[in-house]
């Protein structure tokens, strides 16, 4: 019985409606008094059933709810045989409830979108060999699943036979195909556009690369602040001393009227579910536009920035440096290049790799002593020849002569922006190359936003010569750059400046810069999907996009603002119905529960317009 | 011991919150400490004995209350 009522409390609260509707339409048409009456003190019942149920479960677990508050005054209503009021105030309530659920599921609606993005079936290899469908629980590592054009990958895995293209959205929030074949690896979420793939399973459920980011973002949205966890203290005790309160007023007063309107006014609404809603409806905006935001705390942090430090090389740039000038010295290069080739392919060091993308088809030679100086580059032995790769540094350790026409040249390049790369044969010049990496584009447009969002210090902290990182500098206007940072630099850097009172967010790519990214108030990392950069950071820019940066901080700076509403509405309200109690006459119950319901749907509303947040460019 | 989160219907009150919260801790077996509701994701996580109550008896609990349980999900803790 009491399950059935909870049930069906939409359709009691229509009742309930249409009687109070029915009850004054026949005193005003028909001018009867007993049918008002009736009607009114049916609607009361019907409405007051459900509240009363919730009422009685709340307090058999020693919670003292809103409902316990609502019921008491509607018994109170009845008491004076006052049942215009009883059933104003609990269809109101109850209306009021209906509305709430509704408003809510709509500032949940974008995390739930993501949510929805979780695969439910796979088909799985059974013992007989074929594929059966399965739920994706039963699925486990080391399994092997069929993937049908259409469909979702279900696990994070490897490809064993086909091919196909996959989009691969709500991993990178980039829209665009990408081939997988043999031996690629597949995420979870997402989609195979075209194409048939068997794969292995590597990682099921929450530990794939969507299961985490999910975990994440379910767990931001219900993450607290501590004013959060303030007035959530706040409204147990609160609730009960409105109860006391109204009991003190009624044994003073003897005015029953009074004392259930203190209580009707006293319910807590906005307060308790403003903080939230502004929080889920901030962070929903974020999961659907590529930024992750992990919960309130980050928000209200992440909003008060003034300073923001940038890693250089991956984030500011591309991070994948190209040559731009090959200068020879000698007149037979192919000796030369070949050697230089045969070293770089040995290295995994960044600027290797754009010389041998340079050099492209040559002839390689054994490589033997090789020697790997620090902070200088690499001596080996080629073909019986002393050969030595490296920058100027190097080159002046192995006592190579540098003619005045190469040290100019060496200037020239550095000016621009270059790192250099020297080949030496046997103590002789032979080959100078300048490496530069590219300034993502658009990166400068980005950091104005920045800037105009109140970002007053932008500082870039690289590992890379001083020379490199001053003209990055000045082409983008930064405050600060410097030079020659190791990861332990610009953590020490960052402590610094957190110690001289900024507010700083560091960006990096979380791989070696989580030192940084986890002293910093705010950690951002620029992730391309990887499981470190997830973890280590407080904000994650899906897909390494520079360009969503400023639209994180304006909206963390709007989610803040949006709490901050939600709070002052909800106090002021209350504020105001208490003042109106005591000093007005025209307050009483049910004014005061249409106050109150309208102060919620106000807080629900505004914490929807962070749904909609775009950037104003 | 056992892990069980379990997916509720939206919950729109915070007071469901006390409700449930107050609830689970009353019930013999649950780990009092582990019980943690959340409001956004209307989600129940708690960790239990399955010696002294099983997961049915914990939705049960839940759902006496008036809030449906939707799906539930049950790992060792």
């Amino acid at each position: 019985m009491q399950r059935y009522i909870l049930r069906q409390k939409n359709l009691f609260t229509l009742i309930c409606g249409l009687l109070i509707v029915s009850g004054f339409l026949s005193k005003w048409i028909t001018g009867r008094a007993d049918i008002f009456h009736w009607a009114l003190i049916t609607a009361s019942l019907l409405g007051a059933a459900p509240i009363a149920i919730q009422a009685y479960q709340a307090l058999r677990v020693k919670v003292v709810s809103i409902d316990v508050l609502v019921t008491i005054a509607v018994l109170g209503a009845f008491v004076i045989q006052n049942y215009e009021e009883s059933a104003i105030v609990t269809f109101l309530f109850l209306f009021g409830a209906f509305l709430e659920q509704r408003t809510l599921n709509q500032t949940r609606s974008a995390i739930k979108e993501l949510t929805e993005m979780a695969p439910e079936s796979a088909l799985k290899q059974m013992e007989n060999g074929e594929f059966a469908k399965v739920e994706v629980d039963e699925v486990d590592v080391g399994d092997i699943l069929l993937v049908k054009t259409g469909a979702k990958i279900p696990v994070d895995g490897t490809v064993l036979t086909g091919e196909g293209s996959i989009n691969e959205a709500s991993i990178t929030g980039e829209s665009f195909p990408v081939e997988k074949g043999k031996d690629d690896k597949v995420y979870a979420g997402t989609i195979l556009e075209n194409g048939t793939l068997q794969i292995i399973a590597d990682r099921v459920g929450e530990d794939t690369t969507f299961g985490k980011i999910i975990e994440l973002v379910e767990e931001a949205q219900d993450s607290k602040s501590a004013a959060e966890r303030f007035i959530d203290r706040f409204a147990k005790y609160y609730t009960p001393a409105v109860l006391v309160l109204s009991f003190i007023v009624w044994l003073f007063s003897r005015n029953v009227e009074l004392a259930v309107t203190i209580l009707v006014l006293g319910c807590p609404g906005a307060l308790v579910i403003g903080v939230p809603v502004s929080n889920v409806a901030g962070i929903g905006n974020g999961a659907r536009n590529g930024v992750l935001l992990k919960g309130s705390e980050v928000i209200h942090d992440f909003s008060r920035t003034n300073t923001m430090i940038f890693d250089k090389t991956g984030t500011l740039t591309i991070g994948n440096p190209a040559v731009s000038e090959t200068i020879y010295y000698v007149d037979d290069t192919e000796d030369a290049l070949s050697y230089l080739a045969s070293i770089e392919r040995e290295s995994d060091h960044p600027l290797a790799k754009a010389v041998l993308q340079e050099i492209g088809e040559t002839k390689f030679h054994p490589v033997e002593n090789t020697e790997v100086v620090k902070g200088g580059g690499i001596i080996a032995a080629v073909n019986g020849q002393r050969v030595a790769v490296g920058n100027i540094a190097l080159m002046e350790k192995e006592k190579v002569e540098l003619s005045a026409e190469a040290q100019a040249d060496a200037a020239r390049l550095e000016r621009d922006g270059n790192s250099l790369v020297l080949t030496a044969v046997d103590g002789r010049l032979k080959i100078m190359m300048g490496i530069r990496d590219q300034i993502r584009p658009g990166v400068k447009e980005e950091l104005q936003k920045l800037r105009k969002l109140g970002v007053k210090n932008l500082i870039m902290l690289s590992g890379d010569n001083q020379g490199t990182v001053d003209i990055i500098s000045r082409e983008l206007g930064l405050n600060e750059a410097h030079g020659n940072m190791l990861p332990e630099d610009k953590a020490e850097y960052v402590k610094r400046l957190r110690e001289a009172g900024r507010i700083v967010a560091f960006v990096g790519d979380g791989v070696n810069d989580s030192p940084s990214l986890a002293l910093a108030d705010i950690g951002i990392a620029m992730g391309g999907g990887t499981d470190v950069a997830i973890e280590t950071s407080d904000v994650v820019l899906m897909n390494s996009d520079f360009r969503r940066l400023p639209h994180a901080l304006g909206l963390a700076k709007a989610t803040a603002a949006n709490m901050l509403q939600n709070i002052v509405i909800a106090v002021g309200v209350v504020l105001f119905l208490l003042a109106s109690v005591f000093f007005s006459e025209w307050m009483n119950m049910s004014i005061g529960m249409l106050v109150h319901e309208g102060s919620i749907l106000v807080v629900i509303l505004n914490g929807m317009r962070l749904l909609r947040y775009r950037l104003r460019s | 011991m056992k892990a069980a989160t379990i997916q509720l219907e939206t919950l729109t009150c915070p007071s469901c919150m006390q409700k449930i919260e107050g609830a689970l801790k009353g019930l013999d077996g649950v780990d009092r400490e582990t019980v943690n509701v959340s409001f956004n994701s209307s989600k129940v996580k708690v960790n239990f004995d399955d010696d002294k109550i099983s997961l049915a008896q914990i939705e049960e609990a839940i759902s006496k209350l008036g809030y449906e349980v939707k799906k539930s999900k049950v790992k060792p803790a």
